[in-house]
């Protein structure tokens, strides 16, 4: 039964509800059909790999492996032309360059960057539901195009220090590298390929230009931080800034869009608790907890590989081996959640994999969880009478970042 | 009556005294009350205050972020208990099954937790560790004291002790930009706990801050002014050094003397138990009713030989706390044993320090990630071919993985490899703890394979 499971998980076909394939994996934890990858899909397994120093997230040590249907299709934030980002390094170089970024970003030397930014991303969220409330049209909204797709690169905009006129710009070129994560089977690979690689080169140039003049003008944003702090870590390189700067574009952005949309999605299928959320704001905290465990936008990790032979759940797993790691499937292991299927934001014990866990969990987490908590909340409060207007809706053809490519909604109206 | 039927019947009516109203005893309480206890609940406690979290009180408290009486316990539920604090109790009738408070009130119960915790073991010359300007830092009251004395920028202060506390202290003082100079017997800081190979990186952590630390050194006297203020401290290499504040940051001594007599299997190495909380009285037979949990408990733990552990932990706390409150209610078939992997951390001069299983058992230990010389590394410690403890100085993210292989009992050295491994982590080093005949101020965690409730042993401080 579990032949060509792989193929039948990145099958768009499936891409609508993988949990059925996912439940089929978990009943062999450690999962190898002889020549790809092995494939972990219980929750206790893979949360031991994700702190086991044995496995390598350095994808110089991923040899391409036969068989792995994912390494065909190798697009990264920015191969070739800029070095690893240390989401694709170990221990030294991943912990220097991720402490390094964590300093102008999070605790303990900038504990309240993120919560700083909440009334920022609050005028982010309105702004865009006003736009939506003056010119789109109430039979039939696009959530995706035209508000989770837009929230999150503002965000980053901001974040970074992307001046307002450049803002737009810079959107174009982040579309284009998102969509090039997302490959799509009916368009021309090469002339993708040359647009991305377009994109990649101006964008590179647009943020070391930047960067130059942050070196010179310190503005207290991301990246004025990135270029010119002298830590015990010393200072980063431009290219180094470039490459942190690359993976906070893209990763920040892909996962967001996809959480706020899976997000709406799931409440727009639980009515109950969308009215919840309207009455009461603040469940967007537990509810994105719940989602980040029931809808993760990572739906797994694909790209580490063993340093050693190592046994797992009495299989051994032979060094140099590929290794996936299907968090989407960890967080609906009955062995670890009760009634893992039910989407239930008033879960006590949801210690989920939907970010990660041990030393590449999410950078961005606080963030995520803040952006999506404050744009379901305020959807739920402002959004009349939403409903579905396609079930499922149309899913981007990404298997490891998992969401609708649009949501159509229709609603009675748009309240102020 | 069946055994069911008594056991429903405490379920409902029963009344649960708890001696030692801090961690473990607040979380007994709420465990108690989580699996339906309906009956009355006793809290007694020789503090004023409700239960607190003390690892704040050296690392918080002492920087001034926090106020000692802001750090009460946060509360899982209501408990509905009857408080007696700031009366101690004073000795136990365990036929009769009352407790009897230094005031006279007797309280009996049908079953007994004590949760008593241990007290910092003071300067042992009473007189001069009477000197205005001598601390020790265990309760609120002292991290209150403590921290007033440091605000008040005195011009040196010596820490007599380099554990975790000392240590913690001493970082506090740094950050506070304040001259502080620490004395420890031992050859390194941290070294009863940690070994002399760990030691020496805690070494140079100190050294790095500016703090004046003394190894191999002893504080052989006190010396006050005309009015009863210390003024210096006299050491064993014969000099004398000036300080305004003293902090004694010499270990613990076990809160057991109010049970002398009683018959239970209580001394200065705590209150025996076996792994499901069950004191032992004298005889070394388990009682029914009596239990013990937290710093206090001594008990036999099936990953390390069986050998009788005392942890003064945190996270033993509430681990055995609610084993111990589990246990109670349970029929014998359903009793658990407590078998948490010993973990603890600190934080000091701007490293988080966390340990797992029993580092103090090891006798070599591997760097196997990071490079001590970056002060970020991963060290195992292996006891007769298996690991038996890890340590992490700013890499604690790592450390489910060892405490699997601590749980596995996973061969040691380690034949892996890993991220981040550096030559010096492929060669084992003894991992020179000193010999325990010879005292230090005292490790963390004191491990003894003798047989439970023997009372005649000698206690023999660290200092004097
Ligand atoms: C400054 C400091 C920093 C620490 N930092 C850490 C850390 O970083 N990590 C970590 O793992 N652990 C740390 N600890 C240890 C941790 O706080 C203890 O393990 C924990 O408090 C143990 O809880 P307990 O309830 O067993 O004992 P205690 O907290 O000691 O409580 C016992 C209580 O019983 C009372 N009592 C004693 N005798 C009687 C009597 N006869 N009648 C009534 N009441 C009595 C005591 O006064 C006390 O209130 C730290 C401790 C201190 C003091």
């Amino acid at each position: 039964m579990t032949e060509g499971i792989l193929r039948q998980i990145l099958d768009y076909s499936s891409r609508a509800d993988p949990y059925p394939l996912y439940e089929e994996l978990r009943k062999t934890p450690v999962f190898h059909d002889g020549t790809g990858p092995y494939v972990l899909s219980t929750y206790h397994e893979i949360k031991g790999l994700l702190h086991d120093p044995r496995i390598s997230s350095d994808s110089r040590n991923l040899t391409a492996v036969a068989g792995d249907p994912l390494s065909e299709t190798g697009e990264d934030e920015g191969e070739g032309v800029l070095p690893p980002s240390f989401l694709k390094l170990d221990p030294p170089d991943h912990d220097r360059l991720r402490r390094m970024t964590n300093r102008p970003f999070g605790p303990p030397h900038s504990p309240r960057r993120v919560e700083q930014m909440r009334g920022e991303l609050g005028g982010i969220v309105k702004g865009l539901i006003d736009a939506i409330a003056k010119e789109g049209d109430p039979s039939r909204i696009d959530l995706v195009e035209e508000f989770s797709y837009p929230f999150p690169v503002t965000v980053i905009c901001r974040l970074l220090g992307v001046p307002p006129e450049d803002e737009a710009r810079f959107h174009v070129w982040a579309d284009t590298l998102a969509a090039s994560l997302d490959p799509d089977p009916g368009a021309d690979p090469a002339e993708r390929a040359d647009k991305t690689k377009g994109a990649r080169m101006e964008l590179g140039m647009y943020l070391a230009g930047l960067i130059e003049e942050r070196r010179k003008n310190p503005t207290g944003d991301m990246l004025s931080e990135l270029a010119t702090a002298q830590g015990p870590d010393g200072t980063m390189t431009t290219m180094e800034v470039l490459s942190t700067a690359a993976l906070l574009l893209i990763a920040g952005h892909e996962t967001t869009v996809n959480l706020i949309t899976n997000g709406m999605l799931t409440l727009l299928r639980h009515p109950e608790h969308l009215a919840r959320l309207r009455a009461e704001p603040d469940l967007g905290v537990p509810i994105v907890e719940e989602l980040l465990r029931y809808e993760p936008p990572v739906q797994l990790l694909p790209q580490r590989s063993t340093l050693s032979d190592i046994e797992v759940a009495g299989v051994t797993i032979p060094k140099g081996s590929s290794l996936w790691l299907i968090l989407a499937s960890g967080n609906r292991d009955p062995k670890r959640f009760p009634d893992p299927d039910r989407f239930d934001p008033d879960r006590q014990d949801v210690q989920h994999l939907g970010l990660g866990s041990g030393i590449h969990s999410c950078f961005g987490a606080p963030l995520a969880r803040l952006e999506a908590a404050l744009a379901l909340s305020e959807l739920a409060r402002r959004l009349e009478n939403p409903r579905l207007l396609e079930d499922p809706p149309p899913y981007r053809q990404n298997a490891v970042l998992r969401g609708p490519r649009h949501l159509p909604i229709a609603v009675d109206g748009i309240r102020d | 009556m069946s055994g069911d039927a008594a056991l429903e019947r405490l379920k409902r009516e029963g009344r649960i005294v708890v001696v030692g109203a801090s961690l473990a005893g607040l979380r007994a309480a709420e465990t108690l009350r989580e699996k339906g206890f309906s009956g009355s609940l006793t809290m007694i406690g020789d503090e004023p205050h409700e239960p607190y979290d003390r690892p704040p009180l050296s690392k918080q408290v002492l920087l001034g972020k926090a106020t000692a009486d802001r750090t009460a316990l946060p509360r899982r539920l209501d408990i509905d208990a009857k408080w007696r604090l700031g009366v101690p109790a004073a000795g136990l009738d365990m036929k009769a099954r009352r407790v009897r408070l230094a005031d006279g009130d007797e309280v009996e119960y049908d079953r007994l937790l004590i949760a008593t915790g241990v007290r910092a073991r003071p300067w042992p010359k009473p007189e001069e560790g009477s000197l205005d300007g001598v601390f020790v830092l265990r309760t609120r009251d002292d991290g209150a004291a403590l921290e007033r004395a440091l605000a008040a920028g005195p011009g040196r202060v010596l820490v007599i002790g380099a554990g975790f506390t000392g240590s913690e202290i001493a970082s506090a003082c740094r950050e506070r930009g304040l001259a502080v100079t620490v004395a420890e017997r031992g050859d390194a800081p941290l070294v009863g706990a940690l070994g002399g190979v760990v030691g020496a990186v805690a070494a140079e952590m100190h050294r790095e801050n500016g703090v004046d630390l003394r190894t191999g050194i002893m504080v052989t006297a006190l010396e006050g002014d005309s009015s009863g203020r210390v003024r210096a401290a006299h050491l064993s290499d014969g000099t004398t050094l000036e300080a305004e504040v003293v902090v004694v940051s010499l270990g613990a001594q076990r809160n057991t003397e109010w049970l002398t007599g009683s018959g239970l299997g209580a001394g200065p190495r705590g209150i025996a138990c076996d792994a499901g909380c069950r004191a032992f009285d004298i005889w070394g037979i388990v009682t029914d009713d009596i239990y013990v949990a937290g710093d206090v408990a001594r008990s036999p733990h099936a990953l390390f030989g069986y050998q009788f552990l005392s942890l003064e932990h945190w996270g033993n706390a509430v681990a055995q706390a609610e084993t111990a409150a589990h246990n109670m209610l349970s029929e014998s078939a359903e009793r658990r044993p407590h078998v948490w992997v010993p973990a603890f951390w600190s934080s000091q001069f701007g490293v988080n320090i966390k340990s797992v299983g029993v580092p103090s058992m090891g006798t070599e230990i591997v760097i196997t990630q990071g490079s001590r010389a970056e002060r970020r590394f991963v060290g195992v410690y292996g006891y007769q071919g298996r690991v038996i403890g890890a340590v992490t100085f700013d890499q604690c993210r790592w450390l489910d993985f060892y405490e699997q292989q601590i749980e596995q009992t996973a061969p040691f050295p380690p034949p892996y490899s890993t991220v981040d491994r550096r030559p010096e982590g492929n060669r084992p080093l003894d991992a020179d703890f000193p010999d325990p005949s010879i005292p230090t101020h005292g490790p963390t965690i004191t491990l003894s394979g003798y047989s439970p409730a023997d009372r005649r042993m000698k206690f023999t401080p660290a200092h004097n």
